[in-house]
């Protein structure tokens, strides 16, 4: 797909600081007694690509003008994005341990007013399309280069917002939106084919006027290849769809949508992460 | 008559002439621009101006980003139709605390001829409720065009009101204005009547009829609902012991409610309130004789003076 071939070395990193991820976001939800583990693992890739390759950030200047931006838009998934946050040095890593706690910084969904590192806030679905529109106009009217990236869930493609912003998007020419639809295939009440069926989703996409790719969410390098193709659109904004797999590298998590928002027991836990880690 | 300016368009011109001043600002319109009259601004300045289609949500989360991104976005509807945004609102900018100015057109009774679906009767009560947002309805286009920058250099969400109507002038150039101030447009020892938008002018009229009673009647003109001038609230309910509030909004959660809730903690007095019951309204041929109907005429106005002093007397 693309000329810009990714070392081996970077692929197998970027893949071990995905499990990493998983296993950090699992132990948070142990912890808290509370998340969203389906729709944080089947992010993982994607996470630890942008975070930890993609992404043009100066986590040490957290409120850097041209630094790119990420909206979470599925804001529940936000414990697959703190780990990464705070390995990228935005705060300390012990802080994940106060998720969820009165006084703290980390949230249970996003605050950008709370937690360094975060752009916007999130929780409600369906804002990130049009925030990060907005966000790419100022870049235009200021001169500056940064782009905006959306982590889109497949469930919130249900609400009209969304479109208003794709076609908003399109109606501005803005290439340096690029979104990427977590397409897990399940939502909180079941199968998202059953809830409110997307298909056909890549003709929707199409028929807004977007640049579309396709990809395997959990294939690192497929990931890596479409960020950086997104990245060479020139009038167009860019949806890549990352088919995925919802409760991904947990057996008994995969494809159900009773993981949607529950944490895991103690021995459920210890069975993730044999799994997750192969030490099984 | 009062003498009547044209409100929309000297908004339309007040932000235009802003927006040449301050280059962050950028304006946003869902398909009203030639009706809110954001057209000026569109006009000098067309790389600065997003017309979202009728996509009220959207243009929401929209300025939103743009706010994000260090602009200074006005994001302008019929105040009726920012229901539909009240989420976004909410979540992206009040509870995200992002510096999104809001401006609800048509406000109020204004749009009479296009009826309850049109008529914005529970802005104040909906804005007012979300933490970090300011509230205000000015009094007349002179106070509108003098909010426009104070709006603009606010820090934080805002939302203003503006009125569809061709507003009765009540003050002059030399105006001062200051977001969170109210202002007292006519002092008096026997009662004080607290009115905001399109109603300080009606409120300033009946105390003409109140004075001929022997009542002498203050009139506060509180643009400001958020934050309220908790200092002259109090030193009006202790000077005066009466307090009438005047509203083109329900009775319930707007001006009306703001003070009561405030002064029932800080200095309780007796209360009577202005504005329209809880119940939708109807087309109607003009604006004044809609706010008429719906219990706001000056009449109305002194009927809740006498109210309020008979309840006062009482106690």
């Amino acid at each position: 797909m693309s000329p810009d071939a990714h070392s081996a070395e970077l692929i197998e990193e970027l893949r071990k600081i995905s499990v990493e991820l998983r296993t950090d976001a699992l132990r948070m939800i142990y912890r808290r007694g509370q998340g969203h583990p389906g729709g944080a693992l089947s992010a993982a890739e994607v996470i630890a690509a942008l975070y930890f390759h993609h992404l043009r950030i100066k986590p040490e200047v957290p409120d850097w003008e041209n630094r790119d931006r990420f909206i979470l838009s599925k804001g529940h998934a936000s414990a697959i994005l703190y780990p990464a946050l705070a390995k990228r040095g935005y705060f300390p890593v012990e802080e994940l341990d106060t998720w969820g706690e009165i006084g703290g910084r980390i949230q249970g969904h996003p605050d950008r007013l709370k937690t360094p590192g975060i752009d916007m806030s999130a929780g409600c679905l369906g804002h990130g399309i049009s925030i990060g529109a907005g966000l790419c106009l100022a870049a235009r009217i200021k001169g500056l280069d940064y782009r905006s990236y959306v982590l889109l869930g497949d469930g919130e493609c249900q609400s009209g917002i969304i479109w208003e912003g794709v076609m908003l998007a399109a109606k501005y020419g803005l290439s340096s939106l690029i979104v990427i639809l977590d397409y897990n295939k399940v939502q909180l009440d079941g199968r998202v084919d059953e809830i409110m069926p997307l298909e056909p989703l890549r003709e929707k996409w199409a028929s807004f006027n977007w640049n579309i790719m396709e990809i395997d969410g959990h294939n690192m390098e497929e990931v890596l290849d479409s960020l950086d193709e997104a990245c060479r659109s020139s009038d167009k904004p860019t949806v890549i769809i990352a088919h995925t797999v919802k409760g991904k590298g947990v057996s008994f998590m995969e494809g159900k949508a009773e993981w949607h928002g529950k944490a895991p027991s103690t021995d459920e836990l210890e069975q993730a992460i044999k799994e997750l880690t192969g030490n099984g | 008559m009062a003498e009547t300016e044209f409100t929309r368009k000297i908004f339309g011109e007040a932000l235009a002439e802003y927006g040449a001043i301050d280059t962050s600002v950028v304006v946003l319109t869902a398909d009203v621009s030639s009706s809110v009259l954001t057209s000026y601004f569109a006009e000098r300045f067309p790389e600065r101006f997003y017309n979202v289609g009728i996509a009220e949500a959207g243009m929401i989360d929209t300025a939103v980003g743009l706010a994000l991104g260090g602009m200074t976005p006005f994001a302008n509807t019929f105040a009726a139709l920012l229901l539909r945004a009240v989420e976004q609102i909410r979540s992206c900018a009040a509870y995200a605390d992002t510096n999104v100015k809001i401006i609800g057109s048509y406000a109020g009774l204004s749009d009479f001829k296009d009826g309850p679906t049109h008529h914005s009767i529970m802005d104040i009560a909906v804005m007012r409720s979300m933490p970090n947002m300011a509230v205000i309805v000015p009094a007349d286009s002179t106070e509108v065009r003098k909010m426009v920058p104070l709006v603009a250099q606010y820090p934080g969400p805002v939302y203003m009101r503006i009125s569809r109507a061709d507003m009765p002038v009540v003050f002059n150039d030399s105006h001062r204005v200051e977001i969170g101030k109210g202002v007292t447009v006519r002092d008096g020892k026997d009662v004080t009547i607290i009115a905001n938008g399109h109603l300080v002018s009606r409120s300033i009229e009946a105390t003409g009829l109140l004075k001929e009673k022997g009542i002498d009647a203050r009139v506060i003109d509180m643009h400001t609902v958020k934050p309220l001038d908790m200092p002259l609230l109090r030193k009006c309910a202790e000077e005066t012991g009466a307090i009438v509030t005047v509203e083109e909004h329900s009775i319930i959660g707007g001006l009306g409610s703001a003070v009561a809730e405030a002064i029932s903690r800080d200095y309780p007095v007796p209360i009577e309130m202005v504005g329209i019951a809880d119940k939708f309204a109807e087309t109607a041929p003009d604006h004044d004789s809609l706010l008429d109907y719906y219990g706001m005429s000056v009449e109305d106005i002194n009927a809740a003076v006498q109210r309020v002093l008979d309840r006062k007397e009482r106690k």
